[in-house]
């Protein structure tokens, strides 16, 4: 019996996709990146070093780009969590990256504020551009190409984010050659970043 | 005449910095609520009708109030810096351009509830903010607002920047303190309630950014100065968010007797290339569509309701006449979708089949029984989740198909949509 009547339960609807991490090569964090912990474990009490999970994985990415399975165990080492901890909260958000990413992860916005201004456009730009699908990465290593929920910016649709840092606002399809171009050569400082609000009005 | 008070200097480049803040008699409610006894403080809040923007509207002062007096623990207060609800970019206005303002209000509402340290749990897309949040932070805790012996009071609070990962269920108050402890952002059962049982298992409240920031104002210019903006028990200024078809999209100030009609043709400049508007989402894509014919309501908490919709974070989406009603409902179902935390079964698995039905009539695949074989779903998760969002998530689809019954069913019977619109890729690429 399904939780609906009508539906077909387990006819191809739902499948598991639980997928364990690659270990990965060994991991540690380097002598910076542990300071950078202590002192943000300092924000709060001392029996709940846990709450710099999300911190702690944060620097992995900065160090490695991305979440391995030896890492998981290297971060609940320091934080004091089993390894099942922090590959409950690694698996659940959405910035953390499991896999091998681009150098310039490019997370375009499809919610609706977005997509009511062309967002579909310019994904299917950027991917016809960049010659990958979503979540594929370019052969050379250098862009990943993401559909990402509403930002919080759709005042500057359609928006693009990347790295999960640095927005790229006010998007059209003729503009990500651009904006490929632009982080080829000059790298993030080419990005449009979050506007001020005098530039917005 | 309504003039802005939340976003009164936003334009003026220096606005966000400490020097500037305190030229414009910043922190000056701070040193007047020192000297003020906590009951004092919610008393005030409470008369001046401050509703938490938010989402819910719950009244700030009473919610303050239900913070145990008498345990021993310690008491925190939290941010909702999350700003994720689609349609709503507020919060970022704020925490771009008037972070003092923020911290006033959150040492303020500190004493009032008793607590010594406050997290602002900022969603990790925001990133481009914390830093300048932060190094400001160091600069009011130098100045003595924040931290120790806040200008020789004896008061501590402290205050701390947190950031999240990406994700829209984080902004549900019990999955915030999850996510603050280190864990998934999943609700808890209430009650007991974060006020008695919140962060670290002590009591706990969490406000909007926007409700803390007119807590300072509350203190400078008085209850009954506040209770006096807007309509009755709607009372004190607002930040509205219009984006969709407009033609000047962004975040206007306005007292919540302005209608729909004011925000979108006098402040966001109409409808681009002057087209109608097919519906109108009045306060984030969990509230339900609203029609061009009630482009007159009020856009307060009570205006709304009583037009069957709800003011809730304030996002006003504004779809024109080229919109497809079950595009625009299968791509907020696929927010959700997206965006469910997996908790409650009927949530996660209601919303499945919500989308995987939508997306079915979209291809052109759709058969007569598919409306209220959504309605049927829509009726399993209603009510019957943790947390509110299960309701959230139905709205769009129970909204758009009481406006728009006949879309749905042309759509269904032709298998295309009987709108073109033009913002829409011919090819819309597949995930891989
Ligand atoms: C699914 C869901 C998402 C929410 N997201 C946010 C959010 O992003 N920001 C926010 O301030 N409140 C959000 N809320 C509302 C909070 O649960 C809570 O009511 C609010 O932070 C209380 O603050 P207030 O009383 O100052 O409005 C959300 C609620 C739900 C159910
Ligand atoms: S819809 Fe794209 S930023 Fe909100």
């Amino acid at each position: 019996m399904s939780f609906h009547p009508q539906m077909p339960y387990g006819e191809g609807w739902h499948k598991s996709e639980r997928a364990t991490a690659e270990p990965g090569p060994p991991f540690a964090f380097s002598a910076e990146h542990r300071a950078q912990l202590e002192e943000l474990c300092t924000h709060y009490p001392p029996e709940r070093r846990k709450s710099a999970i999300l911190a702690a994985l944060y620097l992995v990415q900065a160090q490695q780009g991305y979440i391995t399975g030896n890492a998981m165990r290297h971060v609940a080492e320091v934080i004091g969590c089993t390894a099942a901890d922090v590959e409950d909260v690694v698996t659940y958000y959405v910035m953390f990256f499991t896999r091998p990413v681009g150098t310039y992860v490019l997370q375009v916005c499809r919610t609706l504020s977005c997509a009511l201004n062309g967002a579909e456009q310019v994904t299917a730009a950027l991917c016809r551009h960049l010659q990958v699908a979503p979540n594929q990465t370019t052969a050379d290593g250098m862009f990943t190409v993401m559909e990402f929920e509403c930002l919080g910016a759709c005042d500057r649709a359609p928006v693009v984010m990347v790295n999960n840092e640095h927005w790229h606002e006010c998007q059209r399809p003729e503009d990500v050659a651009g904006l490929v171009d632009g982080l080829r050569t000059g790298g993030l400082a080419s990005l449009s970043t979050c506007h001020l609000v005098k530039e917005r009005t | 005449m309504f003039e802005p008070v939340l976003t009164r200097h936003i334009n003026e480049p220096e606005a966000y910095t400490l020097d500037f803040y305190v030229r414009h008699g910043g922190y000056q409610p701070l040193r007047t609520a020192l000297g003020m006894t906590p009951e004092a403080i919610t008393d005030a809040v409470k008369r001046s009708g401050l509703r938490g923007r938010g989402g819910a509207g719950f009244p700030t002062g009473l919610k303050w109030s239900f913070v145990p007096k008498d345990i021993p623990k310690p008491k925190y207060l939290c941010i909702n810096a999350d700003e994720s609800e689609p349609g709503t970019f507020k919060d970022h206005v704020l925490l771009e351009r008037n972070p003092h303002l923020l911290f006033e209000g959150c040492v303020i509402a500190c004493r009032a509830i008793g607590a010594t340290a406050c997290y602002i749990y900022i969603r990790g897309e925001f990133f481009h903010l914390q830093e300048q949040l932060e190094a400001e932070l160091v600069k009011a805790r130098a100045a003595g607002y924040v931290g120790r012996n806040i200008l020789g009071s004896g008061v501590d609070c402290d205050i701390w920047v947190h950031r999240g990962a990406g994700a829209y269920e984080a902004g549900e108050e019990t999955a915030l303190i999850e996510s603050l402890e280190g864990k998934r952002a999943q609700p808890r059962l209430k009650p007991p309630f974060p006020a008695v049982v919140g962060l670290y298992g002590c009591p706990t409240v969490v406000n909007n950014v926007e409700t803390i920031c007119n807590v300072p104002v509350i203190i400078e210019k008085g209850p009954e100065w506040f209770a006096a903006i807007g309509p009755e028990k709607n009372s004190g200024p607002k930040l509205f968010c219009v984006s969709g078809h407009v033609k000047k999209p962004g975040v206007y100030e306005a007292a919540m007797d302005v209608t729909l009609r004011q925000l979108i043709y006098d402040y966001a400049g109409g409808i681009r290339e002057d087209r109608a508007i097919k519906a109108i989402i009045p306060g984030g894509s969990s509230t339900p569509v609203l029609l061009p014919d009630q482009l007159d309501v009020q856009c307060s908490f009570d205006g709304l309701v009583a037009a069957g919709s709800m003011l809730g974070s304030a996002a006003i989406i504004v779809m024109d006449e080229t919109t497809s009603m079950v595009w625009a409902a299968k791509n907020l179902i696929h927010f959700y979708k997206h965006e469910s935390c997996g908790k409650c079964t009927p949530c996660r698995e209601g919303v499945d089949w919500l989308y995987n039905i939508l997306d079915k009539i979209e291809r052109g695949d759709g058969e007569g029984r598919d409306i209220d074989l959504l309605l049927s779903v829509c009726d399993n998760i209603g009510g019957k989740t943790l947390c509110p969002f299960g309701d959230a998530e139905i709205a769009p689809v129970l909204s758009t198909i009481q406006h728009f019954r006949a879309e749905y069913e042309t759509y269904i019977r032709t298998g295309e949509s009987p709108v073109h619109s033009d913002f829409r890729a011919d090819e819309p690429v597949a995930a891989h």
